[in-house]
């Protein structure tokens, strides 16, 4: 079985497009080899940044003959129902074959033989066909020609290997012939090398001082970096982002470790670690005594006769360059924060706009602090602190560094608070109001920083609203998806109690309603904004197992916009539904709610008297009456302590006495006293339970 | 490496390099021009690479532009930020296959040893807000340090680019610095050290740096440059509203340059604007797009003459 190996080499591609590119070139001729009729046996991809790679080991040798048959019109039918079979099939009349139907019709048929097709014709028509239709995320033109690629594309090199020898497989895309050509390192090896497969193709290249597999240069550069930090007596900082982007920059990895200038040794790490990084892609080393960055790893791309002497003194200088720039912002960060405690930063903010239907950024602040003294209480915070930390949260913002850096916003806010003199819950507060920012980041649990965030994302949520601006489908550019999500995990991490609905009614009260023509709704949107909330808390806890029926049971009672409260009951209920009592219940419960509704519609009357236990026939009807009274006891009593797997416990007590009344009982009796007292029954089965759960959510 | 020649020896002064990618480039066939007799924030703004990147016909250029950035003043003190600085400029359509290696030849004529240092072409594409351009390439960096913009221009004016030029900037004064290894920009040899009379950057432009500087933040007079922009905004739309037969002689000439010049013209008013803070954030986009405009007039004009390909012959 033939072999395949595909390169194209290009110009370079940018490392973050990389790994999707060997990717989708896998995808995309594996699919298109497997519909024209060819198997294999595995396929694997590569890329660096001068080229894609893929290799497909065990392919067919040829595509297999295909027979078809389809059948036509009459031999007697009109000509031109004839033509149209012809025209479809491709065949003459003569080559129709005539059989005898079950009626005894003289019917046409066309047997469409398709011979097999040899390997390399199917590789040359998918492989160009992929090149011109690559899912680049961004693609260019260049020179005169018309083809588009991520960067301009030199060499394509397609050989199919066997026992019998490797060959070119004939193709040509604008211009560029296939080939069995390709290049080494740019600079180390730049010759032409001319491999026979997969194998030869990774030794060469090797030799050609080109790693091909992006995860060998990735583990070469975290292995050499770490030993060279740890002869130091250092620690490398983990950053796997880092790391993939810097494995995609290089086909040599070479590591160098480099000092950074001691004028710079006292800048935060943060501010060391993000200059370094986002504007040198360096590694920061730490030292483990002290916590502190004080050097830094860079990776060429080359070997040079001194050793990389050249290389890291270059490196060394732009650093210095770029932190004395980082040290400039520092010291006069610094002095505002001290001497001015951030006054002229707060002022500054009344100038930047936040969004321009929802004010500026100090108008922002004062919602955000407004909100946090009123949700203080709830969370346990002081209101003075949590008014306090609102107002100097965005205050780095207008910092010089936050300028530069974007991402150390809040980082930078609690150095400059702490520098005014602010109490520590204040400094903490500044960082950790953006928090929690991915599913994975840490939710805040000071109960200052809880206001703080808590304000900053409900506000958020009802100012968007306000303005009419929600998300839509993949569409979400302020973030509200997050800002909801870290609502749901602030309350559940942190056990809170809070009303959502007057919580996000505090905040529309503050926006709105302001009806000027422009739009902004003010607190009409409350209860939009928490069905959002629990849409996404549908999300959150599908992830975390719990069925969607299961929250929508317990979403439909009242006092939903407690989250903590919500989520006690549905795991309860989904903890009781995982029994046969609570399996059976479902049933029970679904049967008697059912008879009702027939009999409702039929009747157009609601059944909701009541039913009276003198009317009871049945012993399992006395009986039901008696369980249904000792459930509601048992439910309420449980209720009131919130103790809800009892509540779901005694609900799903109720499974036995209704399938005993179902198994003797004839519910529509002829007696219409009878029957109307057992449709109230019913009746008071769907309330009895509705009092824990609403189980006509439940499926199943 | 295989180069077979000697490396070239090392530059000992700002002008040398200058010189020496003036000579490269002209034996690599490039038109070696001389810089644009206007104002202009960067060496794109030349028409001969905006104008000249459009239309069909083929196009060589090279050139160093003395190039304004207002806001970037810093009364000489700063060691590497300058309101007025050199970029060196190639322009060359279509794009030859072997460009880079054209590029990584002008480094090493300027000095840089190849075998040395670490060359990197890191994602970095490239849009003009004002110009209506954009186009996909790298930054090139050197040892961690960018030394140049490549680009593929995709489109300028508004029109895309066919055929596609390729584009190289080089900052020559953060180029220079690096390889003569100088630290502040004003203490870089200009002229040669051994000269009867040598200079050094600062000696050229130290002073003009705090003139500048101070006119650009403080004096500038803001109601004269808004007025300026206004009639330079205006004088684009005049100039190209003219009929394309001049009545005098009869010829079809559409007056696309001079139309580029208010182009130009306008651009840099706005910058200077933009210096004494009198332009805010939602009406800096404002300004920005009237200048795109402008941009795409001319683009439009450009492309119905003979130079840009509109006139078939």
């Amino acid at each position: 079985m033939p072999d395949l190996l595909i390169e194209l080499f290009s110009e370079e591609i940018p490392a973050r497009m990389q790994a999707r590119a060997a990717d989708d070139l896998k995808k995309l001729i594996t699919n298109g080899l497997v519909e024209a009729g060819l198997t294999y046996a595995s396929a694997g991809a590569f890329a660096t940044p001068r080229r894609l790679c893929l290799t497909i080991d065990g392919l067919t040798a040829e595509s297999p003959t295909t027979r078809e048959e389809r059948k036509g019109p009459r031999a007697d039918a009109p000509e031109q129902a004839l033509a149209g079979f012809l025209r479809a099939t491709g065949l003459q009349r003569g080559q129709l074959e005539e059989r005898t139907d079950k009626k005894g019709n003289t019917v046409l048929f066309a047997v469409i033989e398709r011979p097999g097709r040899p390997a390399a014709e199917i590789i040359a028509e998918v492989l160009e066909h992929t090149i011109r239709t690559f899912p680049w995320p961004k693609s260019m033109r260049w020179g005169a020609g018309t083809l588009r690629w991520v960067r301009p594309l030199h060499r394509i090199l397609c050989v199919l290997s066997s026992e019998g020898g490797a060959e070119v497989v004939p193709l040509e895309v604008e211009g560029i012939a296939a080939s069995n050509l390709t290049e080494g390192h740019r600079f180390l090896a730049p010759a032409e090398i001319e491999v026979s497969g997969f194998e030869d193709y990774v030794t060469k290249l090797k030799r050609a001082k080109v790693i091909l597999d992006p995860a060998e240069r990735a583990d070469t550069i975290w292995h050499d970096a770490q030993q060279q930090a740890f002869a130091a007596g250092l620690e490398l900082v983990e950053d796997k982002g880092l790391l993939a982007e810097v494995a995609g920059l290089v086909e040599w990895p070479v590591v160098l470790m480099g000092e950074i200038g001691a004028d710079f040794l006292h800048l935060p790490a943060e501010v060391l670690q993000t200059s370094m990084k986002e504007h040198q892609k360096f590694f920061s080393v730490r030292d483990p005594k002290t916590g502190g960055i004080v050097r830094f790893v860079t990776v060429a791309n080359r070997e040079t006769a001194d050793h990389g002497a050249t290389i890291l003194a270059g490196n060394q200088k732009v650093l210095s360059a770029r932190l004395a720039d980082a040290r400039f912002f520092w010291d006069n960060d610094l002095r505002v924060a001290k001497d001015q405690k951030m006054e002229p930063w707060l002022a500054a903010l009344e100038n930047v706009t936040f969004h321009n239907k929802l004010g500026s950024q100090k108008d922002l602040i004062d919602r955000i602090a407004g909100l946090a003294g009123t949700l203080a209480p709830t969370v346990g915070a002081d209101a003075e602190m949590a008014g306090q930390a609102a107002r100097v949260a965005k205050a780095d913002l207008a910092s010089e560094m936050v300028y530069e850096f974007p991402e150390l916003q809040g980082i930078m806010g609690k150095y400059y608070a702490q520098a005014a003199g602010l109490p520590a819950e204040v400094a903490n507060a500044v960082e950790e109001h953006y928090a929690p920012l991915g599913p994975s980041d840490a939710v805040p649990t000071a109960p200052v920083s809880v206001a703080v965030s808590l304000a900053e994302k409900i506000d958020k949520l009802a100012g968007f609203w306000a303005i009419n601006e929600k998300p839509t489908g993949s569409k979400d550019p302020f973030a509200l998806r997050r800002a909801a999500l870290g609502v749901i995990r602030i309350v559940l991490e942190n056990d809170l109690r809070l009303g959502l609905n007057a919580a996000v009614a505090a905040a529309g009260d503050q926006i709105g309603p302001r009806d000027q023509g422009d739009g902004v709704q003010g607190h009409a949107e409350t209860a939009d904004v928490v069905t959002f909330i629990h849409e996404r808390l549908k999300v959150f806890l599908r992830n975390d197992g719990v069925r969607h029926d299961v929250i929508d049971a317990c979403l439909a009672l009242p006092g939903n916009d407690d989250l903590w409260l919500v989520v006690a009951r549905a795991r309860a209920l989904g903890a009781v539904l995982a029994t046969e009592d609570g399996e059976n219940l479902v049933q029970g419960f679904k049967r008697a709610n059912n008879i009702l509704a027939q009999a409702e519609k039929a009747d157009g009357v609601a059944y909701e008297y009541g039913p009276d236990r003198k009317y009871a026939e049945d012993a399992a009807e006395v009986a039901l009456f008696d369980a249904l009274d000792n459930a509601d006891a048992a439910i309420l009593a449980a209720l009131e302590g919130e103790d809800f797997a009892t509540a779901m416990g005694a609900m799903a007590a109720l499974r036995t006495p209704i399938d005993a009344f179902f198994e003797a009982v004839q519910v529509n009796a002829d007696n219409e006293i009878v029957r109307r007292n057992r449709l109230n029954l019913l009746h008071r089965i769907r309330e009895t339970c509705l009092k824990a759960a609403d189980l006509s959510k439940v499926e199943g | 490496m295989a180069t077979q020649t000697a490396k070239p020896s090392a530059p000992t002064c700002f002008q040398d390099i200058l010189i020496r990618l003036q000579a490269y480039w002209g034996a690599k066939g490039c038109a070696v021009l001389q810089p644009y007799d206007m104002e202009v924030g960067a060496g794109t703004f030349h028409p001969a690479t905006t104008l000249r990147s459009l239309g069909s016909r083929p196009w060589a250029a090279a050139y160093a532009q003395p190039s304004r950035r207002p806001t970037d003043g810093r009364y000489g003190e700063n060691p590497n930020r300058l309101q007025h600085y050199y970029q060196y400029q190639v322009l060359i359509k279509p794009s030859p296959p072997n460009l880079q290696a054209l590029y990584l030849g002008s480094l090493e004529a300027i000095g840089i040893d190849m075998d040395l240092h670490d060359i990197r072409f890191v994602e970095d594409d490239w849009e003009s807000p004002t110009l209506g351009a954009w186009g996909l390439g790298w930054e090139v960096w050197c040892d961690g340090m960018e030394v140049s913009q490549f680009t593929y221009f995709q489109q300028v004016g508004g029109h895309d680019c066919t055929p596609v030029s390729g584009e190289l900037t080089y900052g020559l004064e953060r180029l220079a610095m690096y390889v003569l290894g100088v630290d502040h920009v004003m203490d870089m040899p200009f002229n040669p050290p051994e000269s009867p009379i040598p200079l050094s950057y600062g000696d050229v432009f130290r002073q003009t740096e705090q003139e500048y500087s101070r006119w650009n933040f403080d004096q500038a007079n803001t109601e004269v440059l808004l007025r300026q922009f206004e009639d330079a905004e205006r004088a684009v739309a005049d100039i190209l509203a003219q009929p394309a037969q001049d009545p005098k002689t009869g010829k079809h000439i559409v007056m696309a340059h001079p139309a580029y010049d208010q182009t130009i013209k306008a651009s840099h008013l706005f910058n200077l604007l933009d210096a004494r803070g009198v332009i805010s954030v939602t009406e800096r986009q404002a300004y920005i797009g009237r200048v795109r405009a402008l941009a795409k007039m001319c683009a439009d004009a450009f492309v119905q003459t003979e130079a840009g390909g509109g006139l078939a012959e």
